[in-house]
């Protein structure tokens, strides 16, 4: 028995994500893609206390003495997943384990996604042991509004741990995934009415509000109103899915009316609107490349990034909602569906690394290989965007989070 | 304008003669692909290879194959060929099947329902799809006939039907358990005992029908009489591993033919499978989840099917993964641990023997159909685009043409077939000018 619990707790030690094991650790790579310039072969990342404290060619790069080395024939920065849903749309995909969605109101920003993300998640770990090692995550489609997300790292014991940005963005969303004839919003512009009437009592001042508005928001500000009072500082951008090109352009309006930053998630037809995106300066978090093309994605084209990237137009990959089977896609497979349809292959890992943590405000943190960020590592068997490669190892923070082949 | 729907009208008439004396005789004269590395499925791959195909048909294939002096020769180095794709279970073609009046509707006919002009099935071609199993959905007991899809461009349900010898329209017959069937609709089961039960019910009461004169024709009674004299496979839906143990126990006791259809479990009972002698039509999911019976599914399901000597297949379950994507799907088995030649035959030749046209299609050999697809490189790999569709000689799907871009990468227009029908007339008339 106590042999027993003795390996329990062994075990334990050996997958915990608090477990004491220094934050130290070295990966030696045959073609090392720091993101920071041309790939380097054989390659040696040095991290220490979890943090990047070298990089470049293992003829030059002294690993310490005493440190594990982990091997691969490539290796990746991290990869960041610029919007995706889990910790909060469950993989059982039943009612108790749906979080990213409160029906009850059409328009919710005050709804936090550290309130409802679960670090525990079967998916939340399936993404990490494909080499993802931080998502951006959230509230998800079905409301004009579904409340905020967060900028998570995928291997921590709480939501807190978890969290580097609490909160992230707020969710928008128009057309399609949106609408409720019957509960409402029941189109388009009602949608549109609905933010805008949002914004446009955050923005006016106190004191020209009516008396009832007064007295109310003398006594307390609402949870809401603070966001949306964030939002119009700028301090939080609103995070926009729109697929159709109407849709894209209702949010660049609304980015104009009020002066807010916005971020274009979805984005199918932005292939129609390359200059008009470009001139509003906004970024685009792309859909799943591989995402269904029916309803308001019938004119999604696989060759999307590619356009973007192009056009000069900063995007992200993301593996977006899934409501049904697979309830999550894995950004590693959308960037190499990318690759296939005309996106150079370092650029769709841009798309999935530096890129990403550009367009999620984490450009800093993670998503390449320098020194001073953090210590995340995916390791390959081969060409990473190939199918039929494998993940070998995943590290987070220095620490070894994976070693399963994948 | 006038003058502008004449050519469209003039056009229509040439197309449709065209149609009408090019689809019997698919090609005037032989065509020859030489230089190129092939993939027959029956056999090793052949380096430097030559296709010879003449009126639909293959005539010859290897790599010291004489070319007949009058066929038209193409020069493929550098190319791939292979079996054009089986898609053992598919959804395109707006497909549908039985109505929530009963679980069990096996009179009910997909190719009553489909639209042999849907967007969906150029699309299929441009990924690569030459033959489709497409059922209707899986919420029933008994969904209702299949249609085994020829992605010929036709216009009616009879030009991309595959026949029975006896000249009827081939298919199978959709079966479910598991969640999908069971619901709180009238008549429909509460339970996986009573799906089993109900199941049941109607193959025994079939197998008195059958035995008797069946003077007063009960139409679904003579679908399940199919069944049971094994002209008729059973598409059986399942998941879960004790739900495809009670699939093998249905078929020991009826004694039908049947096709594992998603087996998400079937990693768990492959040795079972494998003794029953019962191939599996399987998918290969980004995740697990989504529905609790997919909760184990895994990436290695095909590679452990395929070392228990299990006959699998791969399908796309279009729209669960878009037609366009199954040589995808068989990149991931390969990172499964499925071997690579495996997964390509998982695509092609297995899927025809699962379906009864192994004699037809599925792999190059002479005197099989001329379903093949050129690809500009390693089969399984991203980097590699499929350039051509081929049935019966015919060349279906070009991806150099502006319309061929559009089906297979999509776009504006791509998915409404209005837009899509008019995109082809624009391209036509602007072909027609040059």
């Amino acid at each position: 028995m106590i042999a027993r619990i003795a390996k329990l707790v062994a075990l334990a030690l050996a997958v915990s994500p608090v477990s004491l094991a220094a934050q130290d650790i070295a990966v030696r790579a045959g073609t090392l893609h720091t993101m920071e310039g041309p790939a380097i072969s054989d390659g040696v990342v040095v991290i220490r206390n979890g943090k990047i404290a070298a990089v470049g060619p293992a003829s030059s790069t002294a690993i310490p003495e005493g440190i594990e080395v982990l091997t691969a024939s490539v290796a990746t920065p991290g990869l960041v997943d610029a919007r995706t849903v889990v910790g909060l749309a469950g993989f059982m995909n039943q009612p108790h384990d749906q979080d990213q969605l409160d029906s009850s109101s059409p328009v919710q920003p005050q709804l936090r996604a550290i309130d409802g993300y679960n670090p525990e998640e079967e998916l939340v770990g399936w993404l990490r042991s494909f080499g993802i090692t931080t998502i951006h995550t959230g509230h998800g489609p079905g409301a004009v509004v579904s409340g905020q997300t967060m900028v998570a790292k995928t291997w921590a014991k709480t939501a807190d741990a978890a969290a580097i940005v609490p909160r992230a963005m707020i969710a928008a969303n128009l057309g399609a995934s949106a609408l409720d004839r019957e509960k409402g919003p029941g189109t388009r512009s009602k949608q549109i009415a609905l933010l805008r009437a949002a914004l446009t009592a955050a923005r006016t001042p106190d004191s020209e509000k009516s008396g009832a508005q007064k007295d109310d928001s003398e006594k307390f500000e609402k949870l809401d109103t603070r966001v949306w009072k964030d939002v119009l500082a700028r301090r939080v951008p609103l995070m926009v899915t729109a697929n159709r090109a109407q849709d894209m352009m209702s949010a660049l309006r609304l980015k104009e009316e009020f002066g807010i930053d916005v971020v274009i998630d979805g984005g199918a037809e932005s292939y129609l609107l390359l200059d008009e995106l470009r001139e509003a300066g906004v970024t685009v978090i792309l859909h799943p490349t591989m995402a269904r093309h029916f309803g308001d994605m019938e004119n999604a084209s696989f060759t999307t990034a590619a356009k973007l990237r192009e056009a000069g137009i900063p995007f992200a990959l993301q593996s977006g909602y899934e409501g049904y089977v697979p309830k999550t896609r894995v950004i590693l497979w959308e960037a190499g569906w990318a690759a296939a349809n005309g996106l150079a292959p370092e650029h769709a890992l841009s798309a999935v690394t530096v890129d990403a943590a550009q367009a999620i405000g984490m450009g800093d943190r993670v998503g390449s290989l320098r020194v001073g960020k953090d210590g995340d590592v995916a390791l390959f068997d081969g060409d990473p965007l190939e199918y039929t490669s494998h993940v070998t190892g995943v590290v987070i923070d220095g620490r070894v989070a994976s070693r399963e082949v994948r | 304008m006038i003058s502008r729907l004449l050519r469209r009208a003039a056009l229509a008439a040439g197309v449709a003669l065209a149609f009408a004396s090019g689809s019997a005789s698919a090609q005037d004269r032989a065509m020859a692909f030489t230089g190129a590395t092939i993939h027959t499925m029956a056999g090793p791959v052949i380096e430097n290879g030559t296709l010879v195909i003449e009126d639909g048909k293959i005539v010859a294939v290897g790599a010291d194959v004489a070319v007949p002096a009058d066929a038209e020769t193409r020069d493929a180095s550098g190319m791939v060929i292979m079996p054009g794709i089986v898609d053992t279970h598919s959804h395109i073609g707006s497909v549908a099947g039985a109505d929530r009046s009963s679980p069990i509707q096996p009179d009910v006919r997909a190719m009553d329902a489909i639209n042999p002009k849907d967007a969906s099935i150029a699309k299929a071609r441009a990924g690569g799809v030459t033959t489709a199993n497409v059922m209707p959905g899986s919420g029933w007991l008994v969904s209702g006939q299949t249609f085994y899809m020829r992605l010929r461009d036709g216009d009616t349900i009879e030009d991309i039907a595959w026949y029975f010898p006896d000249g009827a329209v081939m298919g199978g017959l959709k079966m479910a358990n598991g969640t999908n069937p069971i619901g709180s609709t009238p008549g429909f089961p509460g339970t996986r005992a009573k799906s089993a039960a109900l199941a049941r019910a109607a193959f025994a009461e079939a197998q008195g029908y059958c035995k008797g004169e069946r003077k007063k024709v009960d139409l679904g009674k003579e679908t399940l009489c199919e069944v049971l004299s094994g002209k008729r496979l059973v598409h059986f839906h399942t998941h879960r591993a004790d739900d495809i143990m009670t699939v093998l126990r249905l078929q020991r006791e009826f004694g039908f033919k049947v096709l594992i259809q998603h087996g998400m479990e079937a990693w768990k009972v492959a040795e079972e499978l494998a003794a029953a002698g019962v191939p599996v039509s399987n998918i290969l999911v980004d995740s697990p989840g989504g529905k609790l019976e997919a909760m184990e599914s895994r990436l290695e399901t095909a590679a452990i099917l395929e070392r228990a000597g299990v006959l699998t297949s791969l399908h796309s379950d279009d729209g669960i993964i878009d037609s366009r994507l199954m040589f995808r799907q068989a990149g991931i088995a390969v990172r499964g641990g499925m071997s690579r030649e495996g997964a390509l035959r998982a695509l092609t030749i297995n899927g025809a023997e699962q379906l009864g046209l192994d004699d037809r299609v599925g792999s190059l050999e002479p005197g099989k159909d001329a379903d093949f697809l050129i690809l500009d490189g390693d089969p399984l790999s991203v980097y590699t685009d499929l350039m051509e569709t081929w049935i019966e000689g015919q060349k279906l799907f070009d991806r150099t043409t502006e319309e061929g871009r559009l089906l297979a990468e999509g776009g504006y227009g791509a998915g409404n077939p209005m837009e899509l029908a008019h995109h082809h007339w624009e391209v036509a008339e602007a072909e027609a000018a040059q």
